[in-house]
């Protein structure tokens, strides 16, 4: 808010009267903003009736802490900032040899994930592995994997997509029907969700092949929302609301089940001790097989001709026009790309979950989707990972933190704040970081070296 | 005929509403090219606040006159729903004009998800229904229309007119224009940019909370999720009518109340949105810049 004051001023004020100055107005606007919100709770009484609670000492503990920040960030964090800055300046330019960490950044993190379910199994035993394995490590691959995926739509070809989430959606739904109705294997389904993602993916993309920017997003969500709102309507098929539930569980690789009533149960076949984790762990792997697929085809696109035409597309459309390559192709060809991935991940979800409903394919998950990608810095496939990690794993070790209750006492939940703290940093983190946390690009093509392009020199692409 | 003429009328209730958010984004978007997407949230905010007032009315005093009683609550939920959305444009996207595109989209999309679960976690995740403010229901002809339907498009009417005189007529409305067409040449000719931005998230405010009040009043329930389903529609409006036009958000809003209420009458109830959405996405392979938005004109 330092633009609300008169630079005039600002230069007979010391620091710490600005600072006062700017507390005072945090203070003030805080207080208008929660008087009725925080100040007051509107409750139902014994009788149904709405009655108004008084909360004003929360309300003057908010507005004191938040002038306090206030008065904190203006008068001691940002001189400091600003001297950082200046002494950086200041000293001579060394180019940092990247060290070893930085140069085998990506084997360095294939290899703890790969240790990852081993690590926590030898640390907390089979039992305590469950949660571990699947809360974190699978959820967040589940993440890391739509958000490449995405990426393909977003990141290479520039195309802004609000409704990634539908593709998912066909994808868990084709594994979830086909799999409970005609009995078939996931490693059947899986490539057949892919594909049917796909076809959704060239289906949206026709008639949204004309409509550039913000007319795009707005179709693209539209086209997310009908997928959800047929999934729940369309009650004879896909049983509403109430989703579908007993979905089967994936075999390993169709040799052993993880099925304990079967008789090639994979603790009888191999003669071990029964547990649930050996499935998290199998999925664990399997999904994370499927990240370093859609990695590698990603990678290896971007050096085909159709990802350079996707990131042609992106710099500049009409360029890449008058070079002579289709944009209809072009463009389909990265939603079907993009939503085969999401499909994947789709059939993945519905196995691990063993039941699905339209509530998990919600617009926020595509925006979650979506904040990944470009939180991760567009296009970088390690920023968009690390952003996954930061913003799902935070979330999700919000559930651990038992011990807040003993600050804030018994009755304090903070899985209540989950999602508004998630709102908060996603804020937070686009502020800090506007061009995502890997914000320079490797060209594909080049002469001689390859040099990382500051982003700034990129476009993100309007079409 | 009655039957028909009863659901235009449904239609145009319903449109009014999403008229006066669908204002907002396109303000918004014909001045700093960006979706708001926390707009929907903003309604909410609006309608909240409301329902917070009536509360506070209802329990100082015996009896408010409605009339009063709504014009209090409509004044206040505009106070303070501008106060919101003013704060979160100085806060989360002024930083981020002049970066690149989708970096204000993203802080819309998680101020949008911060407001909703901060009024959950403040007032609860309940729904929050009031007694019915205006109960009174004239019968002509076989048609039924509610007190509650005239007020909203009275309302709504009186807003829009006082809206195009503040855009068309004044200075202030002149600077608006200016911004929208050429930011930069604007500031050349003094025009104070950051100020008429900001009057303008505070005008789409402004409308977001009366349509959050006239929303409130007219289905007398208000929860934490109701920003989202309006807030899309209402985008869905001001794209269909064309982003950046707005008499096309008015017109998209009544389309899309219009599209609604029909489709629910003839058709299905289930499918009323998809409907909506089919429409617009039809609407938009004839009319890629919708119906009245100008074709974006494109240098190389």
């Amino acid at each position: 808010m330092a633009v609300t004051v008169n630079p005039e001023r600002d230069a007979v004020a010391t620091p710490i009267q600005r600072a006062l100055r700017e507390a005072f107005y945090a203070g003030a606007i805080a207080l208008g903003l929660f008087v009725l919100f925080i100040g007051l709770r509107t409750d139902q009484n014994m009788s149904n009736e709405l009655i108004l609670v008084q909360r004003w000492g929360l309300l003057a503990g908010v507005v004191i802490a938040t002038a306090v920040g206030r008065f904190l960030y203006v008068g001691f964090a940002q001189p400091a900032m600003q001297r950082a800055k200046e002494d950086k300046a200041k000293a001579p330019a060394v180019v940092a040899e990247a060290g070893f960490v930085r140069r085998n950044f990506t084997k360095i993190g294939i290899g703890a994930l790969l240790l990852y379910p081993i690590v926590i199994v030898l640390l907390v035993g089979f039992q305590g592995s469950l949660k571990w394995v699947d809360n974190f490590g699978i959820q967040i691959l589940i993440y890391v994997m739509l958000a490449w995926g995405l990426n393909i739509v977003v990141g290479l070809a520039g195309l802004l997509d609000l409704g990634y989430v539908a593709f998912y959606a066909v994808g868990a739904y084709a594994y979830a029907l086909l799999g409970t109705h005609y009995g078939l294997s996931f490693w059947i389904l899986l490539p057949a969700a892919g594909c049917m993602a796909a076809f959704w993916g060239v289906l949206l993309g026709f008639p949204v092949l004309r409509l550039r920017g913000d007319y795009l997003a707005i179709v693209t969500l539209a086209f997310g929302e009908i997928i959800r709102l047929v999934l729940i309507n369309w009650r004879e098929v896909t049983n509403g609301s109430a989703g579908i539930s007993g979905i089967p569980k994936v075999s390993f690789f169709g040799l052993m089940s993880f099925n304990v009533s079967d008789p090639n149960y994979i603790a009888k076949v191999l003669g071990i001790a029964q547990s649930g984790a050996y499935y998290k762990i199998f999925l664990y792997y399997l999904i994370l097989a499927l990240c370093l697929l859609t990695a590698f085809v990603t990678i290896r696109l971007r050096r085909l001709p159709v990802g350079r035409a996707w990131e042609a597309l992106r710099e500049d459309e009409i360029a890449c026009r008058s070079l002579g390559i289709n944009t209809t192709t072009t463009k389909l060809t990265a939603f079907a790309t993009g939503a085969m991935f999401g499909g994947f991940a789709g059939s993945f979800f519905a196995a691990r979950q063993g039941f699905v409903s339209p509530e998990s394919f919600v617009f926020l998950e595509s925006a979650i989707i979506l904040a990944i990608v470009v939180l991760g810095g567009m296009g970088s496939l390690v920023g968009i990972a690390i952003a996954a990690l930061v913003m799902i794993g935070g979330t999700e070790i919000l559930r651990e933190l038992d011990f807040l209750k003993a600050v804030f006492g018994p009755d304090f939940t903070p899985e209540l704040y989950r999602m508004l703290l998630f709102g908060m940093a996603m804020v937070i983190v686009m502020l800090w970081k506007p061009r995502g946390f890997v914000g320079s690009r490797e060209p594909t093509a080049f002469l001689k070296e390859r040099r990382a392009v500051s982003s700034s020199f990129t476009k993100e692409g309007h079409g | 005929m009655q039957y028909f003429v009863q659901q235009l009328i449904n239609g145009l209730t319903l449109g009014s509403i999403y008229g006066l958010i669908a204002i907002g984004y396109t303000m918004v978007y014909g001045i700093i090219g960006m979706i708001n997407f926390a707009h929907g949230d903003i309604f909410m905010v609006g309608a909240f606040t409301a329902l917070i007032v009536f509360l506070i009315l209802s329990a100082l005093f015996y009896s408010v006159p409605v009339v009063i009683a709504l014009l209090i609550m409509m004044i206040v939920a505009m106070l303070l729903t501008s106060l919101y959305n003013w704060t979160i444009e100085k806060v989360a996207y002024r930083p981020l004009r002049g970066s690149f595109r989708l970096a204000p989209l993203i802080t819309a999309i998680g101020m949008s998800i911060a407001l909703s679960n901060f009024v959950q976690v403040t007032q609860g995740p309940r729904n929050k229904p009031i007694p019915p403010m205006v109960s009174k229901v004239y019968n002509i002809d076989g048609i039924s229309v509610s007190l509650k339907q005239i007020i909203i498009v009275i309302v709504t009417a009186l807003l829009l007119a006082l809206f195009w005189y503040l855009v068309n007529k004044t200075s202030l409305g002149r600077a608006q224009r200016a911004c929208e067409q050429d930011r930069k040449m604007a500031a050349l000719l003094g025009v104070d940019v950051d100020r008429t931005i900001s009057i303008t998230f505070i005008m789409g405010a402004s409308l977001a909370a009366v349509a959050g009040t006239l929303f409130l009043m007219y289905y007398g329930v208000v929860a934490f999720s109701d920003g989202f389903v309006p807030g899309v529609k209402a985008f869905t409006a001001a794209v269909l009518g064309g982003i950046g036009s707005l008499p096309g958000a008015v017109l998209g809003g009544l389309m899309i109340g219009f599209i609604e209420s029909m489709w629910s009458a003839y058709f299905s109830i289930d499918y009323k949105d998809v409907a909506a959405f089919s429409i617009l996405a039809i609407v938009l392979i004839f009319l890629p810049s919708g119906i009245l938005g100008r074709p974006e004109v494109e240098k190389v």
